[in-house]
């Protein structure tokens, strides 16, 4: 794991990959989706909010760049297709919007922040199922931080950061946190 | 949010913000090629109307079904209620079953209260006597949030109705509806007025928080939102006016009266309609009417009602 950083904005924890490496990485990310889907042609970007559905734009608007084609983007909610719903008090939903032309035959990048357990990500792939019949799914996440529950694996993968179960990983988006971090915390809450 | 629907007044500000909120979201569920969520399997919603009613009950019924709640329909008729039964022992029977939540409606204003107190489950009011009808109430705040603060959208999202004038019209004293309403629409920011004849008022009137008026012409020309509400004959047990054709033409929406709203006002009933005595059917047809709409946002309303009560963690057992 990297050296001890100094902690960003004003949140305790040690920065594990700062706004230069997260460009880097999705960078990187972009380009092995353009080679593994051969072109990128019939691929659309889903973000699963909060944070994946800025990361499925950055990751669209590289594409454009390096290809000049207009990949489709959107959001996936899958909040209603969680399993543990009954363990909090029922949450606020976040935005799923879907590209007009739909997903049926198209390849589905699903792009989230942080891969821990697999939930989230079985979640949305119950939650595409409703929308139509994707001809593949995959899966771009910025860090994979391990400790899996579900047979469930990334195809993109920004940074494998190994942690304990006890720390917290936070991803910091400009978007949404007016600044690009991610930070590792020592147990504890958020 | 509390536990139970019961009164429009137990929803904060917040509470009502989360709500339409979420309706928003459900409200694209409706252009999907499967309109369903897996959220509330193997949940029980019973809906227990002792009261007459199509709209409501199929509204209820639609939305757990989207969810995939098991639902229970219930009407008095045709049951046990008819042998004599009471409430508490209809609920009881509920209880036994294992209902997580029950929709009610009773002619008895305050039924839903005492069910409150014997079943484990939420209680969700749909319409109690002549005391509230709540999510009527949240049903209208969203058509409403909808048309005047922009369509769909994010920017909807977290907005309340503020400096939106909204005018009741008609038989306040009877309508659950009209009560539901101005607790909801003023926590939201509405500016609210009653306008009726003086005997169809209710007396606490004055304690409301809404203003009042006696002559509706002079109100149209400042409302964003008409609400005219119905003559429910079934529940007068007096003479309130003179005749239908008097109500009618100082308190009926007909097309001189809509010319005089503003270009973006919109118009609203609660259904179901008496065309001609209080709208006219030429109002209630026009582009202007949100009727038709007002049902369909109610499915998804309702939806996002029973996915907050239901969908998280149970509440905590509450002693009785």
């Amino acid at each position: 794991m990297c050296a001890a950083r100094n902690p960003v904005a004003g949140r305790d924890g040690l920065a594990v990959l700062d706004a230069e490496e997260i460009r880097r990485a999705l960078t990187r990310i972009a380009h092995e989706i353009l080679e593994r889907t051969h072109g990128g042609g019939e691929i659309i970007l889903l973000g699963i909010p909060t944070r994946g559905v800025p990361l499925a734009r950055r990751l669209a608007a590289r594409i454009g760049e390096f290809e000049g084609l207009e990949v489709p983007c959107g959001s996936l909610d899958v909040t209603m297709h969680r399993d543990d719903l009954r363990l909090r008090p029922a949450r606020a939903l976040g935005r799923t919007e879907l590209p007009a032309a739909g997903i049926d035959g198209k390849t589905v990048v699903l792009v989230d922040d942080v891969l821990y357990s697999g939930r989230t990500v079985r979640a949305a792939l119950d939650a595409l199922t409703d929308f139509g019949r994707p001809l593949a799914v995959q899966l771009a996440v910025l860090v994979d931080r391990g400790h899996r529950e579900l047979p469930i694996r990334a195809d993109y993968v920004g940074k494998n950061l190994p942690t304990s179960q006890r720390e917290v990983v936070h991803v910091l988006l400009a978007e949404v946190d007016d600044t690009d971090a991610v930070l590792i915390e020592d147990g504890g809450q958020p | 949010m509390k536990r139970h629907l019961i009164s429009a007044a137990d929803l904060s500000r917040a509470d009502a913000l989360l709500i339409l909120d979420t309706a928003e979201e459900l409200a694209s569920l409706a252009d999907r090629p499967i309109k369903k969520l897996p959220t509330l399997r193997g949940r029980t919603v019973v809906n227990l109307f002792f009261e007459d009613s199509t709209r409501t009950r199929i509204s209820f019924e639609a939305a757990a079904k989207r969810l995939s709640a098991d639902v229970i329909n219930f009407s008095a008729k045709g049951s046990s209620v008819a042998k004599g039964e009471s409430l508490k022992d209809t609920a009881l029977t509920l209880e036994a079953m294992g209902a997580d939540a029950v929709v009610i409606r009773h002619s008895a204003s305050g039924a839903p209260h005492r069910l409150a107190g014997w079943v484990r489950g939420s209680v969700v009011n749909a319409g109690d006597g002549t005391h509230e009808h709540p999510t009527q109430a949240l049903l209208d705040a969203f058509t409403i949030r909808r048309r005047l603060k922009g369509p769909g959208g994010t920017a909807t999202r977290g907005e309340g109705l503020d400096g939106i004038r909204v005018t009741i019209v008609g038989d306040v004293l009877h309508s659950r509806v009209a009560r539901s309403n101005v607790l909801l629409l003023s926590t939201l920011g509405a500016e609210v007025t009653l306008a009726a004849p003086p005997t169809l008022l209710p007396l606490a009137v004055g304690s409301w928080p809404c203003a009042v008026s006696f002559d509706l012409d002079s109100e149209l020309p400042k409302s964003d939102v008409v609400m005219m509400l119905r003559v429910q004959r079934e529940r007068m047990t007096a003479a309130y006016f003179p005749s239908i054709r008097e109500y009618s033409r100082r308190y009926g929406l007909d097309v001189a009266r809509m010319a005089r709203l503003p270009e973006h006002a919109i118009v609203m009933h609660p259904g179901p309609m008496n065309r001609g005595v209080e709208i006219a059917a030429e109002v209630a047809d026009s582009a202007r009417s949100t009727i038709v709409e007002q049902v369909a946002n109610g499915v998804t309303t309702r939806m996002a009602v029973l996915y907050l009560l239901l969908g998280g963690t149970e509440f905590p057992e509450v002693t009785q």
